[in-house]
């Protein structure tokens, strides 16, 4: 009888779990469809990007919540327009169960109306348009980076009060991200007493800047910059070559130091100071290790690109750990990746506010040389910074969204 | 043999169209937005034609007129809250009032000169595209362009762009197949041939030439607004010169003078150009080679390709008569 019973059981255990095996079976892998400009100006951003995601999933056995993973990289080229046909033959031809990735603000804006249209969730871990997660929120977008303004509200406010440069020009590259990254600044630089007397605007891909050099103003204390992808390559040794480092202290958002630069530059880039939500020289135990780690495994410095993006890889698996590996289940699978808190990522603490942007530190970056190589030290952080930063969301929101002309330059 | 070889081009194009508008429920939605794009492109191309293949002068600047319809969509329906329709005969008109003063200007050379203006005035569309922030939003571009409705029938959805993109590509084809082969157009292939000798016959070659400029313009410029309206997308990346490029190489690979073959080469080109990528990111090594050989080895494109085989199988068939002379196969078009 017990060994009737027993056979039984075994049997419906046998049955239960090969069941169970063909669900996994059937289910197959989770394909992740992964948009970064693998060709032109921005490659090397691209790579980047590509390699903070395959070191998380290679660390990881390439596996998320215990099924196989399959990246479908896709290249943009940094333009809208080519971003928008990607992700449709990702979500439609390759039939991917979420998205990631993306580069510069603008290929966020556009971009986001297609995502909401197909109904695939999508990470932005660097794509940073202020609205997203503001006056325009998307269903389908979860933003697990950063916005453009986010980390100059603490900066502007260090700038004028500890650094205490009370006039200042900013030269940035011309579109939302150089915008955001502006406006961001002058409000609380000029909330706290600064003054930005001088707005100049290169157009992206800019890698000539004497025109715009050449009309900075000499009355000022400091200059603000921000470049971006080939940008940031080119401007700080312009600027020396103008003779402008020794006379203004060059300040940036934190592209224009950003370590995918850093080997590149020379000592011209010595004594710049900028604010990102991330910084390779962060000294603390989990971002030693995964300095250690990519250097190992790409022969150079981890990026802000790198990091975001390998935190990426750890976001949707929690997200998928979270609704059972079912990431099938889009609204469920969804939900979950709203709710991911990540409390060691590299870059330290990382978790979405009400409107879906991160809270994370801010940290203030000084460009100096350590060991023959050129580092972010880090000089001060600003712990758990929202997008919003001091200010009330509902208040915040009532301003237009930063942009070429908001806010005013009262002292131009 | 020989009727059905003489009706070949005509069954090829019955065949072609039935296919193009049976395709729909047979194929992804993905593969379907593609199809899409080829046909507007596949407009662009034709209309680049009447300059390239039919008039014999090579323009580097036709990009311009697909970021005029495009720009004129996405300002009017998002900043002015205009209707698609009355943006979509706004876009024709700048795109045919731009190619009238572009065309004072360019026409004033032949050969690479010609090429060089035309270039440098598309870069002026693009630079204003890039520079005039408050007006196009620079390289932000202008999202959310909405897709028109037509008789109360919305064709926001895939299926209903595409047709609405098809009718346009016949509506498109049909005009400027009547030009090609009215005394207008074949005067312009006078032009191509011997521009001294039209002259002596007393042809008042400037105008015609200026004439197939403007009118490739204005074609141009609708095949703008419908790409303005599918990608709900304008950016200055729509009148960058690697879009000028792409446009004439569908032509050169598609086969100048055709007017049929620029289509294809439209097809062709777009459906490569997502198709390889998906398997290498070096996919511009390919699509480079396929232009190179295309210069190369076949000058006259698919369609010349395939017409001058159809030539001589005729030869062959009525050996001993005299050999026929296709007047749209000539050679040395690009000189």
């Amino acid at each position: 009888m017990t060994k009737r019973l027993l056979a039984c059981l075994v049997l419906i255990a046998v049955v239960a779990l090969t069941g169970a095996g063909d669900v996994m079976a059937q289910k197959g892998p989770i394909k992740i469809g992964f948009l970064a400009p693998m060709t032109g100006g921005a490659a090397q951003i691209g790579k980047d990007m590509t390699n903070g995601l395959n070191m998380w999933l290679e660390e990881n056995g390439n596996q998320i919540a215990g099924r196989k993973v399959e990246v479908i990289v896709e290249d943009t080229q940094g333009q809208p327009n080519i971003a928008l046909n990607k992700l449709q033959k990702l979500v439609e031809s390759d039939k991917v169960q979420v998205l990631a990735g993306g580069l510069f603000a603008h290929v966020g804006y556009a971009l986001a109306p297609k995502v909401d249209q197909l109904q695939v969730p999508m990470l932005y871990p660097v794509m940073a348009a202020d609205d997203l997660t503001q006056r325009k929120p998307t269903k389908w977008v979860v933003r697990n980076g950063w916005t453009s303004s986010q980390p100059n509200h603490p900066f502007g406010e260090y700038v004028a009060k500890t650094l205490g440069y009370k006039r200042v020009v900013t030269i940035a590259i011309d579109y939302s991200f150089g915008w955001e990254q502006v406006g961001g600044f002058q409000k609380t630089f000029e909330e706290n007493g600064g003054q930005v007397i001088q707005k100049l605007w290169a157009p992206l891909g800019t890698t000539d800047f004497a025109p715009y050099l050449s009309q900075i103003r000499r009355d000022a204390d400091a200059v603000f910059s921000l470049m971006v992808a080939i940008s940031a390559l080119r401007f700080p040794k312009q600027y020396e070559q103008a003779g402008l480092k020794g006379r203004l202290p060059l300040l940036g958002g934190g592209t224009t130091f950003d370590e995918f630069v850093l080997p590149s530059l020379g000592d011209e880039a010595i004594g710049g100071v900028s604010a990102l939500i991330y910084s390779a020289a962060l000294d603390t135990p989990n971002n030693r290790r995964f300095v250690t780690e990519y250097r190992k495994k790409y022969g150079k410095v981890p990026s802000y690109y790198s990091e975001v993006c390998y935190t990426t890889g750890r976001w949707i698996n929690e997200a998928a750990k979270a609704v059972g590996g079912d990431v099938e289940n889009k609204d469920k699978f969804l939900a979950a990746l709203r709710k991911v808190e990540v409390p060691d990522a590299p870059r330290g603490p990382v978790k979405l506010d009400a409107h879906g942007n991160p809270i994370q530190n801010i940290y203030i970056r000084k460009v100096e040389k350590k060991g023959g190589e050129l580092w972010n030290t880090v000089i001060h952080t600003y712990p758990n910074v929202s997008q919003f930063y001091n200010y009330k969301p509902d208040e915040f929101l009532k301003q237009p969204v930063y942009d070429r002309n908001y806010p005013p330059c009262k002292h131009c | 043999v020989t009727a059905v070889v003489a009706r070949a081009p005509l069954i090829a194009l019955a065949v072609a169209g039935l296919l193009l508008v049976a395709a729909p429920p047979f194929v992804s939605s993905f593969m379907l937005s593609l199809l899409t794009q080829a046909l507007i492109y596949a407009i662009l191309a034709m209309s680049l034609d009447i300059i390239l293949g039919y008039t014999g002068l090579s323009s580097l600047g036709h990009a311009a007129y697909l970021g005029l319809g495009a720009y004129a969509v996405g300002i009017l329906t998002t900043r002015y809250e205009a209707s698609f329709w009355l943006a979509l005969v706004a876009g024709i008109a700048v795109a045919l009032a731009v190619a009238a003063v572009f065309g004072l200007v360019a026409l004033r050379a032949t050969g690479v000169y010609f090429l060089m203006i035309t270039l440098a005035l598309g870069m002026v569309v693009w630079g204003l595209a890039n520079r005039w922030v408050s007006m196009t939003q620079g390289d932000n571009g202008i999202s959310g362009v909405p897709r028109p409705s037509l008789f109360g029938l919305s064709l926001a959805s895939g299926q209903a762009y595409y047709y609405f993109a098809l009718g346009g590509a016949v509506l498109a084809f049909l005009v400027l197949r009547r030009v090609v082969r009215s005394p207008f157009g074949a005067t312009l292939v006078g032009i191509r041939e011997s521009e001294s000798r039209m002259r002596t016959l007393g042809y008042h070659v400037w105008l015609h030439k200026y004439v197939g400029f403007v009118l490739a313009g204005g074609v141009g410029g609708f095949a703008g607004t419908l790409w303005g309206g599918y990608n709900g997308f304008v950016s200055p990346a729509d009148v960058e010169l690697t879009t000028s490029v792409k446009i004439l190489l569908m032509v050169a690979l598609g086969g100048r003078g055709t007017l049929v073959g620029p289509a294809l080469g439209a097809l062709v080109i777009v459906i490569l150009e997502n198709l390889v990528s998906v398997y290498t990111h070096r996919w511009l090594l390919i699509l480079g080679a396929v232009y190179i050989t295309t210069i190369v080895y076949f000058p006259d494109g698919i369609l010349g390709t395939v017409r001058q085989w159809r030539g001589a199988t005729r030869r062959a068939a009525r050996a001993g008569e005299s050999p026929e002379v296709n007047p749209i196969s000539a050679e040395g078009r690009f000189s």
